[in-house]
């Protein structure tokens, strides 16, 4: 028994690391080599990245998964799969259930069964023009005026638009062999350009040349006005490393003189034994490829498209999410257990989700080239980072599991939230202008997000003060008393990072627009933080605020934060604005409501709560032992 | 007497009011935060936070009642309220030094922004490429002009603001022979050339305004927008009127000639001049590729000083702006049309204190670390000796 326990924390370190180590074992493919595929750099929203972050990020948009859940309902396919089958065997892709409807009347709209939550293109294609008749008309509306019903049908249809993009992005969807197709394509262009011309001088021409040239031209158009992610990188990155193009611009371009891209041609013998399912073949001509793109001194893009492929498969963040919340459930149980074990499981899981989650950050960055936050989904990442590092600090001081939870549960609730965030696309998207400054979004940002981090926290505690006194009879007011001293030290920091965070905030506007403050909605937020940090401080060192009301007042921090953080994104104004999130409003809502009923649990007059009671005669005093802090004079 | 004061002095310098008016300002950027939805960001920013008083009128009454403190005093009362209190309060030890520092900070941002407010001029300055201007023009505020062109180095331009053309009185021009009579005044219009619903003829008698018509607007409170605004106005040469025109910022040049002389009149948005001038060489807007996200703005200008003979080029980027003469240009927006040259437009910022949240940032950062690392290092050390 005691062996066990002391091993305890120990072993469930070592398989939950087993767990997240385990995205660095080689896949076993048979067949075709899909994840070296999904290596190949392309370029998309302006960057370079591997086309597993194409087919993620297209799958979260339409599906809100990264995967795809096949007919049986056990397996599911991987991002990269299905990113090679849409582009090279469209017609077994259109088979696939990818499309998410929700809405009954959509799904009544499009003449859909309610059992399903997604659907296949198969199964939309017979309403596509009544679809097409409801987008036309939406998307004259406001999108804020917008209905649910209105929301979805442009959300389907969004998704429906991606869909068809990424099909036409490395052949025309109705090609089948796409190798012979440009061998055909090579015969003809001598002979059609010079029938076009000879028809334009108005001279005579050989029809049939002329409308083959133009049937193939018709399709590449078609592809380059179509086509999602650019898959010919530059023929001279020397010069110009941004100059990517489209299958279908590149291949429109060799009637202008010169030769199909050899890229191109890579691709279209890799779709066309993909297609028919030569996986050897399909193989070679990758692995040619590759070697191909190192000879063209593209290994920065290689490198890119291997580095940010082993961290989409790695899901750093995704596995700290389930650590922590396992971490919240061993902290939580060792307050009713009493149970020192428990504790230490808690901390030890925390610590590694803690571990988890920095080795993404840190990976993030590297890819981006970027501090840690750039826009709202990286900010709800350093959030959890900021609060759980504090909380776990709080815990070594005070070895009460009050820090363990309060940073695993802080850290899995803002890993929720980024995923969440995550459904919008490309978490990594480039950054506009006035954002490209690498120096104000190491200070300000992440001061500031550091800011709310911590006010985070003190809330945070404060919960846990509220419904630990109120609920259970385990708040011993010396329990109480550390808390309070944890909330106060925790404001303090909240104050330092908030206060610089928005003066260096108001500096960059001065460096950038040419006035230090303009209440633009995000400036007023954060100053919002500020102002409640130093009333919460004031009224403390005034005695205007009791331990209770104390403790209430941290948790309207909450709010406060909140609101900043979120709230004045969704009044739609300002040069700050991300854009508006209505689901996200709700949410927003619901949680404020959540705080006031908390802090009306902590404003109910103390006979109603558990703890602080006084002990029925005889008995000895409920709840832990009093700490040694006690004895610390008020900070 | 003695016993009022000093209760006065008590209350004042309380830390009760400093958390009520903390409050209190929490509820104002609050509101004023939530009003900028319907009343535009310019608009509330006026009266929430630069003024004494939120003033309301119930209804449709023509009366207004303070509702609320406004910015200014709520932030009037805050600086009295610290100053107080580190007067009262003060002593220079060691455990109170970050205290000091942060509330001296605080105090010289406090009155930083009072200057700034009351200092700081914004305006525009737009041009294309190969255009060479030496003023600025207000982002908000309008003005109806004459200009004596008759010297072919220099114009005499004769100024009045729009607040003067709005009161609808006959307008003295200083330094000249001629009134201003204001026949008609809009705030917020539409110009058009045919008769349409809710358009009424201008009723000007001269140049291109006779055929016009005018729709008034509501004002707007949109950022991306300013209101243009038009007046009819009948120009008198002591007691003989020459004509009424049409003026309005969003007609071309209208003049006409009286005594031998040529005049210009017109309406226009309000100039800041400068005594020297930009040019605009290249301007450079960039998209990352196979997107709509702009990646970088700049305008390479050529700065001429007369007076000081200067001349050279500088690049002004997003992020880098010039600071020069004690105006800082900003790059504020680009045409994004490719075709034909580009044109560029500039903040122009005068702002005299603009240094002053550098300073207190620093003040403030620094005062906040040594008081609390002093609280940090007290309690680990106590839980050192304690565990």
């Amino acid at each position: 028994m005691n062996k066990f326990t002391r091993a305890l924390p120990w072993i469930l370190v070592a398989i939950f690391a087993g767990w997240v180590i385990s995205a660095f074992r080689p896949p076993k493919e048979q067949g075709f080599r899909l994840s070296e595929f999904g290596k190949l750099p392309v370029l998309l929203e302006g960057r370079v990245q591997p086309l597993d972050s194409v087919g993620r990020n297209t799958l979260l948009q339409i599906r809100t998964k990264q995967t795809v859940l096949l007919d049986d309902g056990r397996t599911s396919m991987p991002a990269v799969e299905w990113v090679a089958e849409t582009m090279m065997k469209p017609d077994v892709a259109d088979t696939r259930k990818i499309f998410r409807i929700d809405h009954p009347e959509v799904l009544s709209l499009l003449k859909l069964p309610e059992k399903q939550k997604y659907y296949s293109l198969n199964e939309i294609k017979g309403s596509i023009a009544e679809l097409q008749k409801q987008t036309d008309r939406i998307v004259k509306i406001d999108d804020k005026l917008r209905t649910p019903f209105e929301r979805q049908v442009m959300k389907l249809a969004n998704g429906l638009m991606l869909y068809n993009r990424l099909k036409n992005s490395l052949k025309h969807e109705t090609t089948e062999d796409f190798a012979k197709e440009l061998d055909d394509y090579r015969k003809v262009i001598q002979p059609g350009v010079a029938a076009v011309r000879a028809q334009q001088s108005g001279q005579e021409f050989s029809q049939q040349a002329f409308d083959e040239i133009l049937e193939y031209l018709s399709r590449y158009d078609f592809m380059a006005r179509f086509s999602y992610p650019l898959l010919i990188p530059p023929s001279n990155p020397e010069k110009a490393r941004d100059a990517w193009e489209n299958m279908g611009a590149s291949l429109m371009a060799v009637v202008k003189g010169g030769e199909v891209h050899p890229a191109a041609a890579y691709y279209a013998a890799m779709s066309t034994a993909y297609a028919k399912g030569e996986a050897a073949e399909f193989n070679r001509k990758l692995l040619e490829y590759r070697s191909w793109l190192r000879e063209q001194k593209l290994n920065v893009e290689l490198a890119k498209g291997r580095k940010e492929f082993l961290f989409n498969t790695l899901e750093a963040f995704y596995k700290a999410t389930g650590i922590y919340l396992m971490a919240f459930l061993f902290g939580a149980l060792s307050w009713f257990k009493m149970s020192p074990t428990l504790r230490r499981t808690g901390v030890a899981l925390a610590w590694l989700a803690f571990v988890v989650h920095t080795t993404g950050l840190i990976y993030r960055m590297h890819l981006e080239g970027r501090p840690p936050v750039t826009n709202l989904y990286s900010s709800a990442i350093f959030v959890g980072w900021g609060a759980v590092l504090l909380a776990l600090i709080l815990e070594r001081f005070y070895r009460d599991g009050i820090g363990v939870v309060t940073g695993a549960a802080v850290g899995f609730t803002t890993q929720i939230i980024a995923h969440n965030l995550a459904l919008d696309g490309d978490t990594m998207i480039m950054l506009r202008a006035v954002l490209d400054t690498n120096f104000w979004l190491a200070t300000h940002v992440v001061v500031i997000t550091l800011g709310y981090a911590s006010m985070f926290v003190a809330g945070f505690l404060a919960i846990l003060y509220i419904f630990r006194g109120v609920f259970t009879s385990t708040l011993s007011s010396g329990m109480g008393k550390s808390l309070q001293r944890m909330v106060y030290g925790i404001m303090c920091f909240a104050t330092l990072f908030s206060f610089v965070g928005t003066i260096l905030g108001g500096i960059w506007a001065d460096q950038s627009w040419g006035r230090f403050w303009g209440w633009d909605p995000k400036e007023n937020g954060a100053l919002l933080i500020v102002l409640w940090a130093a009333t919460w401080l004031h009224a403390r060192w005034g005695g205007l605020l009791k331990e209770r009301g104390l403790m209430c007042a941290a948790v309207f921090g909450n709010i406060v934060t909140s609101f900043s953080w979120f709230g004045v994104n969704m009044l739609g104004i300002g040069l700050h604005s991300y854009g508006f999130m209505d689901a996200a409003f709700k949410w927003l809502m619901a949680f404020v409501a959540s705080q006031l009923l908390i802090m009306a649990l902590g404003m109910l007059p103390k006979h109603f709560w558990r703890s602080f009671r006084p002990p029925p005669p005889g008995a000895k005093a409920s709840g832990t032992p009093e700490p040694a802090l006690l004895t610390e004079a008020k900070a | 007497m003695d016993k009022l004061l000093k209760r006065i002095i008590a209350v004042i310098s309380s830390l009760r009011l400093t958390v009520v008016c903390l409050a209190i300002a929490m509820v104002l950027v609050f509101v004023g935060t939530l009003a900028q939805v319907d009343e535009g960001l310019y608009q509330a920013q006026n009266r929430y936070f630069k003024s004494l008083w939120i003033w309301w009128s119930p209804g449709n009454a023509t009366f207004k009642i303070p509702v609320f403190p406004g910015g200014y005093l709520v932030g009037g009362v805050l600086l009295v309220n610290l100053i107080a209190a580190h007067i009262k309060r003060f002593e220079l030890s060691r455990k109170k030094i970050g205290i000091f520092i942060i509330h001296s900070g605080l105090i010289l941002l406090l009155l930083g922004q009072l200057f700034t407010d009351l200092l700081s001029t914004e305006s525009a300055l737009q041009f294309t490429e190969g255009n060479s201007k030496a003023y600025s023009e207000d982002f908000h505020a309008n003005e109806v002009v004459l200009i004596d062109q008759t010297d072919a180095q220099q114009d005499r331009v004769i100024a009045v603001p729009e607040r003067l053309i709005a009161s609808q009185k006959d307008v003295t021009l200083p330094s000249s022979s001629f009134n201003l009579r204001v026949k008609n005044y809009w705030p917020n219009t539409d110009l058009l050339k045919e008769a349409a619903e809710g358009a009424v003829a201008s009723g000007a008698t001269e140049d291109v305004g006779k055929a016009v018509f005018v729709r008034s607007k509501p004002l707007t409170a949109k950022m991306d927008e300013r209101n243009l605004p038009a007046a009819v106005v009948e120009v008198q040469a002591g007691q003989k009127s020459l004509g009424s025109w049409l003026i309005s910022p969003l007609l071309r040049k209208q003049t006409f000639r009286h005594e031998n002389k040529e005049y210009e009149i017109g309406f226009r948005f309000a100039r800041h001049y400068m005594p020297f001038s930009l040019s605009l060489i290249d301007a450079q807007f960039d998209e990352y590729q196979g997107t709509a996200i702009p990646k970088n703005y700049s305008s390479r200008v050529r700065v001429e000083n007369p007076r000081t003979g200067e001349d050279r080029q500088v690049l002004i980027k997003m992020n880098e702006p010039l600071r020069y003469g004690g105006l800082t240009f900003f790059q504020f927006q680009m045409s994004t049309n490719r075709v034909g040259p580009l044109s560029s437009t500039l903040q122009v910022v005068r702002n005299p204190s603009w240094l002053t949240p550098y300073i207190s940032c620093v003040m403030v950062g620094l005062g906040l670390m040594v008081q609390f690392l002093s609280h940090l290092v007290g309690f680990i050390k106590r839980r050192s000796t304690t565990a």
